[in-house]
C-alpha cells in the first residue's frame, strides 16, 4: 500500500519558487496500478520521484506499507522499489543479463540464481535467453530494450514499482503488445505500481486507479470507469475529451452488457415461429442455433417465404460472433464492421450465451454510471 | 521461419568477421610495405652496419628512454585520471571549467619550454625531465577523463541512483565504464605526445635516445642520428599500437565503437 499525505514540492528557481506538486494526498491499495495522468509539467514525475526519494518533498509524508519513507535509508528504500525511467536507461556497458541483475547484484545475491532468474524473466516477455543474455543494449530493438527495462525493475521482486512512461518510446502497435504482456504479468505478480503516463487510452487500459493532475494539484483520483462516467470538474472533463463515453467501452465486458433473455431459433423451426419471435423481440434479426447451441445463421424480418418454409432455409450465415470475455469496444467495432445490429455472444465452446444490440450497449454504459 | 533464422545468424556473423579482417589486415599491409622498403635499403647500402656500431649506446640509451617515458606517462595516467574524475564531480562544477581553461592554455606551451621551466625549477637530470614530460602529457588525459565522465547521459546516472546504487557504486559501475573509451582516447594522445617529446630531455641532461639524435645532428653523423631516430620511431609505433589494442579489448563491447 502506498499513501501520500499532503505531499508538496516547491522548487526554488532563479525566477522564483515553482510549486511542482501541491498538497497531494492519495492512497493506493496493495496490488493495484495507479496511473498518474495529466498535461506536461503538471508534476507527475516529481510526485513519483519523491516516493523513492530521488527528490525530497518540501512537506508532506509518504508511507509504503505503513512505513514512513523518511525513516528508511534512501539506498535501501530504492533497492526495494522497482524503477523504470522514461528513457529506459539500460547501462550500455553491461550485457542484458547484467542489466537485469543490477539490483540483485547490489543486494549481493547468489550470482547463479540471479542469472537463472534473469533468463526466466526474459522468457516471460518472449525473449529467448540463449540469444539475448549476452547481448548489449545497443544490439536490441527499441521494443526489446523497453522490455528489458521493465524486467530489470522486476528482478529483485520488489513489492512496489515506479514506472515513468515505461512504454513511451515505442510505436503504438508494439505498445499495445507490451501493455498486454505487462498486464498478464501483473495478474500473476500483483505489484503495487505507480505508473506515469500522458496517454489517456493507456491509462484507462492499465489503471485500477487514475490520478489526474493539473499544475501540481490532484484534480481527481478514481477508478477509470468512475472517472469517465463522472468527471469531477470541467478540467477533468475536457482532459478526458468529448469521446470519453467511447473510452468506457473498453472497461465493460460483453458478458455484463449482453441480453440473456431472448428466444433463439432452430434450423427446423417453421418460418411462422421465426416471424413471431422477431415481432416479439422487436429486433431486426433473430439468431439461429444448431443442436449444440452454436449460432449458425440469422433470420431477417423481411425474409419472404411460403407458409411451409423452414427457418434454416431462409437464414443468412452469421458474419461475426464475439466472446463473452471480450470488451465492448471490440464488440461494437465488429458490429459496425460487419453490419451486425444483433451480435451473437459465445462462450469458449462457441455456444450462444447472449446477444448484443446497440441498445443493450448504451444501456449497460448508463447502468455502469448508475452503479457508481 | 528457418530461413529467417539462418539469415539473421549470417547477418550477425559477417560484421564480426569483417571487423577482424580490417583490424588485422591494415597493420599487416603497412608492416609488409615497411619491411620491403627496409629490405631493399639494407641490401643497397652499408648504413645498417654503421648504425649497428652504436648497438651498445642504443641499448643503454634506449633503456633510459623507455624508463623516462614509462615514468612520466605512468605518472600522468595515475594523476590525470583522478584529477579529471575529481573535476567532473558536481562539487567541483564551479571551478572545473575555469581550471580546464587553465590547462588548455598550459597545453599551448611548447614541450621544450616546459622542459626549460622545469630545469630552472628542479635543475638538470632525470627528475626535472620526468616532471616536464609528465606536465606535457597530463592535459589530454585530464581533459578526456573529464569530458568522458561529463558525457555520461544524465538518465543513466538517474537510473543508477534510482535503483539504489551508492555514489561510489555509480562511479565505478556506471560512470567510469561508460567514459572508458574516451579516457583511452586521451591516454593514446597523451602517450604519443610523451614518446614524441622524450628525445628533448637530452637537452636538460636526462639522456635517452635524444643523445644520439642531437649529437648525430651536431656532428653531422647520419648513422648516429638514425641510431637514435629509428628506435624512437619504433617506440612510438609500438606504444600507440599497444594502447590501441588495450582500448580495443578492455573497453566493453557495448560501448566500444571499434567492435
Ligand atoms: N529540478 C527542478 N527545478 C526546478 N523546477 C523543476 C524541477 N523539476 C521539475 N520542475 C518543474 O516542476 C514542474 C513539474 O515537473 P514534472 O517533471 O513533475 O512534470 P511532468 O508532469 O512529469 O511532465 P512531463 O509529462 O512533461 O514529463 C514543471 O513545471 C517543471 O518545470
Ligand atoms: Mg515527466
Amino acid at each position: 500500500m502506498i499513501r501520500l499525505e499532503h505531499l508538496t514540492k516547491v522548487f526554488n528557481t532563479p525566477n522564483g519558487p515553482v510549486r511542482a506538486v501541491d498538497d497531494v494526498s492519495l492512497e493506493l491499495p496493495e496490488g493495484e496500478i495507479c496511473v498518474l495522468l495529466g498535461p506536461s509539467g503538471c508534476g507527475k514525475t516529481t510526485s513519483m520521484k519523491m516516493i523513492n526519494r530521488l527528490i525530497e518533498p518540501t512537506s508532506g509524508k509518504i508511507y509504503i506499507n505503513g512505513r514512513d519513507t523518511d525513516a528508511t535509508d534512501p539506498i535501501q528504500l530504492r533497492r526495494s522499489i522497482g524503477y523504470v525511467i522514461q528513457q529506459i536507461g539500460l547501462f550500455p556497458n553491461k550485457t542484458v543479463a547484467d542489466n537485469i541483475c543490477v539490483v540483485p547484484d547490489l543486494l549481493g545475491w547468489d550470482r547463479k540464481k540471479t542469472r537463472a532468474r534473469a533468463a526466466e524473466l526474459l522468457e516471460l516477455v518472449g525473449m529467448d535467453p540463449a540469444a539475448f543474455m549476452g547481448r548489449y543494449p545497443k544490439e536490441l530493438s527499441g521494443g526489446q530494450q523497453q522490455r528489458v527495462g521493465v524486467i530489470r525493475a522486476l528482478a529483485a521482486d520488489p513489492p512496489v514499482m515506479l514506472m515513468d512512461e515505461p512504454f513511451g518510446a515505442i510505436d503504438p502497435i508494439n505498445r499495445e503488445v507490451i501493455q498486454d504482456e505487462f498486464l498478464r504479468m501483473q495478474q500473476a505478480l500483483r505489484k503495487t505500481i505507480i505508473f506515469v503516463s500522458h496517454d489517456l487510452d493507456e491509462a484507462v487500459k492499465m489503471a485500477d486507479k487514475i490520478a489526474i493532475f493539473r499544475s501540481g494539484r490532484l484534480e481527481q483520483f478514481a477508478s477509470p470507469d468512475r472517472l469517465l462516467a463522472n468527471p469531477a470538474n470541467s478540467f477533468v472533463e475536457s482532459f478526458l475529451g468529448s469521446d470519453r463515453a467511447l473510452k468506457r467501452l473498453r472497461l465493460v465486458r460483453v458478458a455484463e452488457a449482453m441480453l440473456t433473455e431472448f428466444d433463439a431459433l432452430r434450423g427446423d423451426d417453421p418460418h411462422a415461429r421465426g416471424k413471431v419471435v422477431l415481432e416479439e423481440s422487436g429486433l431486426p434479426f433473430a439468431i439461429v442455433v444448431d443442436e449444440n447451441g452454436r449460432p449458425t445463421g440469422c433470420l431477417a424480418g423481411n425474409a419472404e417465404a411460403g407458409v411451409d418454409a423452414k427457418v434454416g432455409d431462409l437464414a443468412r450465415p452469421v458474419r461475426a460472433t464475439i466472446s463473452t470475455d471480450a470488451d465492448l469496444r471490440l464488440a461494437v467495432a465488429s458490429m459496425f464492421a460487419q453490419d451486425m445490429p444483433v451480435l451473437p455472444c459465445v462462450d469458449d465452446g462457441g455456444r450462444l450465451k447472449g446477444i448484443l444490440t446497440y441498445r443493450s450497449v448504451v444501456k449497460s454504459l448508463a447502468s455502469a454510471e448508475a452503479r457508481e | 521461419m528457418s530461413e529467417a533464422t539462418t539469415a539473421s545468424v549470417q547477418v550477425q556473423k559477417s560484421p564480426a568477421s569483417a571487423r577482424w579482417v580490417t583490424s588485422i589486415r591494415t597493420p599487416v599491409l603497412v608492416w609488409l610495405v615497411i619491411a620491403l622498403a627496409v629490405a631493399i635499403w639494407i641490401s643497397l647500402s652499408d648504413m645498417p652496419a654503421e648504425i649497428l656500431t652504436y648497438r651498445e649506446d642504443i641499448i643503454y640509451l634506449g633503456g633510459q628512454h623507455v624508463e623516462l617515458v614509462a615514468w612520466s606517462g605512468g605518472l600522468a595516467i595515475l594523476t590525470g585520471v583522478p584529477i579529471g574524475a575529481l573535476l567532473s564531480r558536481p562539487a567541483f562544477q564551479r571551478v572545473s571549467e575555469a581550471l580546464l581553461q587553465g590547462f588548455n592554455v598550459g597545453a599551448t606551451i611548447p614541450t621544450l619550454a616546459i622542459l626549460a621551466l622545469s630545469m630552472t625549477l628542479l635543475g638538470i637530470g632525470t627528475v626535472p625531465a620526468v616532471f616536464g614530460l609528465w606536465a606535457a602529457t597530463l592535459l589530454p588525459i585530464v581533459r578526456n577523463t573529464y569530458a568522458g565522465l561529463r558525457a555520461v547521459p544524465q538518465h543513466l546516472i538517474e537510473a543508477a541512483c534510482g535503483m539504489g546504487m551508492t555514489p561510489a557504486q555509480m562511479f565505478w559501475r556506471v560512470e567510469l565504464p561508460n567514459a572508458l573509451f574516451v579516457i583511452f582516447g586521451g591516454v593514446r594522445t597523451a602517450l604519443a605526445i610523451c614518446v614524441g617529446s622524450a628525445p628533448l630531455v637530452f637537452l636538460i641532461g636526462a639522456g635517452g635516445l635524444g643523445e644520439l639524435i642531437f649529437t648525430g645532428i651536431a656532428l653531422d653523423e647520419l648513422p648516429m642520428m638514425l641510431a637514435g631516430a629509428i628506435p624512437t620511431a619504433l617506440l612510438a609505433v609500438v606504444t600507440d599500437f599497444t594502447v590501441g589494442r588495450l582500448q580495443y579489448y578492455l573497453v566493453p563491447r557495448g560501448i566500444n565503437p571499434l567492435r
